[in-house]
């Protein structure tokens, strides 16, 4: 298989999260969206990293996992705080913001 | 350059200076009141010492000047000293006259509270310091600066008495008549200054000389500072402040404006002789001007019935004198002129503060019969009266034969007669003034005397503060007078032998008229008012002039104001405020794209990426 495969899965796994961040009401969907498009990023980065034969992207590959987990941990805790002031997860819920 | 004598000259100037900041920053001493006065006294004799020690001592001029707006060729502007025989003779009119006036407003104003008189004295020390610096300035900008600063102690003073209404709206009076001709002096500095690249009078009197001056243009520039001139030294149109500064205390009407300020404006023009030269035009227009404010001003004495107000209107027509002497192209005529004047018209002014003092009114048909109880002060009125008449042996007589001669001398016929039919006025108003107030029958008195200026019955003459400075005055006058009459001082042109006789004799016509009228009653001063009737409906109201200039200010001003007003209420201000009710429409509209939804900020971010991305690869 060439590369082309690999992208085109990586784009449609990226556009299957942007629609989940943009559609999904529930902030745990959303939570999981943004983990979809960041795996999507992963398997760029690990597909051009295999076909240049370089270790480069590997390795940045493994960073951008512990900074997702991280990511995760502190968007769950922001959801759990806001669940217990508002008590509510749903995103259309929260708009402190509106003009 | 003699420089042993520049203390002499900055003790004169800085004195009345040090004095003024003294008063002006120890609040207690101001409002002890005659401890201030007498410090202010003593200022002013240090002054006038040194001021006489100067004029001694000086053959030669003696400049000193330190830059004051450094540039990198040399100072911008400078201030200093210029003394020379006008200015250090001008010094000794200014000092003596506000020496004696500051001595005689101590009898004066002895009503006054202490904090005022502190006050008072306080001013004149200002005004003297303002004064001086303006005579002895060397260059346009200190003598601006100066100039300035006599308007202000004028304002001051005028407004003395600011709880009254009149006298508040005359100082305002004042003070814009007076700015307004200022901004044409200011204009006519720096035009001159564009030209010439100077403010010193010495290099542009060099730079005239040796032909380095363009005559293109220069009209204009000695007309602007003309302008500045005649607002000062009351020309007409601008004269109308002048009658109305007499709301100020009496001394300080001698002072400022009879003696020493309204002259700043003769005094200019004397300085800026050898440009005026140069413009023969201005030089006929200042002539026919002055000779004009002069006859116009003596008619209008003749209707005044307020004594101070006579000798404003004498000084302003006395202004016009000089005037129309420098515009005849022999300043110092004027100037001497200008410095008789001062000395003569002081004596009168204080000689009228005496009276009223005494009577407690202004006005002249209620005085009569006071040369019975103030046999002193009629003796110095009339001293000053017969010098203003131009009698022979007294101190104005020269002197306005000298302004005749010159005015004649250059064949300016029209400006002569005018002056010659002044003349002739100036004895008649001047002795109606005497007749009235000295002789005659007291009008309370046969009135039954139960009025309520019922101190008119003890008039008396004043106290030795205020009779010393008026005999000393008189004697001046007189001294002066008889000093002229046996030294002929030289003059520049060539007056016909006539002359004296027919200024002699038109003034003699003026007195017998006076005398016929108001003493032995021969023409009756109802018929003579009838005959000159339009004459002297006309001369009752100041000829219209204040209506005129309110009709000006009504008719062209106050129409400019309102349109221009209109145009920014409604064109300028519609203009911002269309686009500000459009700007807050705007963000009222735009507010709504806000929503606080998470996702619909990240559905614009993602569109917006997206057309950028495309927008990159062409397909846009």
């Amino acid at each position: 298989m060439g590369l082309h495969a690999y992208l085109a899965l990586a784009a449609v796994v990226f556009a299957i999260g942007l629609f989940g961040v943009i559609t999904r009401r529930n902030m745990v969907g959303i939570l999981l969206g943004i983990e979809l498009m960041l795996n999507a990023v992963n398997i760029n980065l690990v597909a051009f990293s295999r076909f240049n034969g370089e270790v480069t992207g590997m390795v940045l590959t493994v960073f951008a996992i512990c900074i997702t987990v991280a990511e995760v941990a502190l968007g769950l805790a922001i959801v759990i705080l806001l669940f217990r002031t508002r008590r509510t997860a749903m995103a259309d819920h929260v708009d402190w913001l509106k003009g | 350059m003699d420089q042993a004598l520049v203390p002499f000259a900055l003790i004169t100037l800085l004195t009345p200076a040090a004095v003024f900041v003294v008063l002006a920053l120890v609040g207690p001493l101001r409002r002890s009141g005659r401890p201030a006065a007498l410090l202010s006294i003593a200022g002013a004799v240090t002054a006038f010492g040194s001021a006489v020690l100067l004029w001694s001592r000086l053959d030669a001029p003696v400049q000193r000047v330190w830059a004051w707006l450094p540039e990198a060729q040399g100072a911008l502007a400078s201030v200093g000293i210029l003394a020379d025989e006008q200015s250090s003779i001008m010094l000794q009119l200014v000092t003596l006259v506000s020496l004696l006036v500051q001595v005689y407003s101590l009898g004066y104003l002895s009503d006054e509270p202490a904090a005022a008189l502190g006050r008072y004295y306080a001013y004149q020390s200002l005004f003297a310091f303002s004064m001086l610096g303006l005579v002895l300035a060397p260059n346009l900008v200190q003598l601006f600066i100066c100039w300035e600063l006599v308007g202000l102690c004028s304002y001051l003073l005028i407004g003395f008495w600011y709880k009254k209404p009149s006298a508040a709206r005359a100082a305002m009076k004042a003070f814009w008549t007076t700015k307004a001709g200022d901004v044409g002096l200011l204009i006519g500095i720096v035009l001159l200054w564009r030209q010439t690249g100077t403010f010193d009078f010495g290099e542009m009197r060099a730079m005239v000389e040796g032909g380095m001056v363009g005559v293109q243009g220069l009209s204009v520039i000695t007309f602007c500072i003309y302008l500045g001139a005649a607002g000062k030294s009351a020309q007409f149109p601008l004269h109308i402040w002048l009658p109305d500064a007499m709301e100020g205390p009496t001394p300080v009407s001698a002072l400022i404006h009879a003696a020493t300020m309204v002259t700043a404006g003769v005094y200019l023009l004397t300085r800026m002789a050898f440009l005026f030269a140069l413009t023969p035009d201005i030089l006929h227009l200042v002539a026919w001007v002055g000779a004009g404010t002069a006859l116009m001003a003596a008619i209008l004495a003749c209707a005044q019935n307020d004594i101070k107000r006579v000798l404003a209107y004498s000084t302003v027509s006395q202004l016009g004198y000089m005037m129309a002497a420098i515009g005849a192209g022999f300043a110092s005529a004027g100037f001497l002129h200008l410095l008789t004047h001062g000395v003569f018209k002081a004596l009168l002014f204080l000689g009228a503060g005496a009276v009223i003092h005494a009577v407690g009114t202004n006005d002249i048909t209620r005085m009569g019969g006071l040369g019975r109880r103030m046999p002193q002060t009629m003796i110095i009125f009339l001293v000053g009266t017969l010098s203003l008449a131009g009698v022979p042996l007294f101190a104005g007589f020269l002197s306005k034969e000298e302004v005749l001669g010159a005015v004649w001398a250059s064949g300016l016929t029209g400006p002569f007669v005018m002056l010659l039919l002044g003349a002739f006025l100036t004895a008649f108003y001047m002795f109606r003034v005497v007749f009235l107030t000295f002789f005659g029958t007291s009008v309370e008195n046969a009135a039954g005397s139960a009025h309520e200026h019922g101190e008119h019955r003890g008039a008396h003459d004043p106290p030795i503060a205020m009779s010393g400075p008026l005999w000393i005055l008189a004697l001046a006058a007189m001294a002066i007078g008889i000093y002229f009459t046996i030294h002929h001082p030289e003059v520049e042109f060539v007056a016909p032998g006539w002359l004296a006789f027919t200024a002699t004799g038109v003034a003699t016509a003026g007195i017998v008229l006076a005398w016929a009228t108001y003493q032995r009653e021969l023409i009756n001063a109802e018929s003579l008012a009838r005959a000159t009737g339009p004459l002297r409906r006309a001369a009752a109201h100041g000829f219209w002039i204040d209506e005129a200039f309110l009709g000006i200010y009504r008719g062209v001003l106050m129409v400019l104001a309102t349109t221009v007003g209109w145009i920014d209420r409604y064109l300028v201000d519609g203009v911002l405020n269309v686009v500000s009710a459009w700007t807050v429409a705007g963000g009222d509209g735009l507010r709504k794209i806000q929503t606080g939804h998470v996702q619909d900020y990240v559905l614009a971010v993602a569109v917006g990426v997206t057309v950028v991305l495309l927008w990159l690869q062409g397909a846009l």
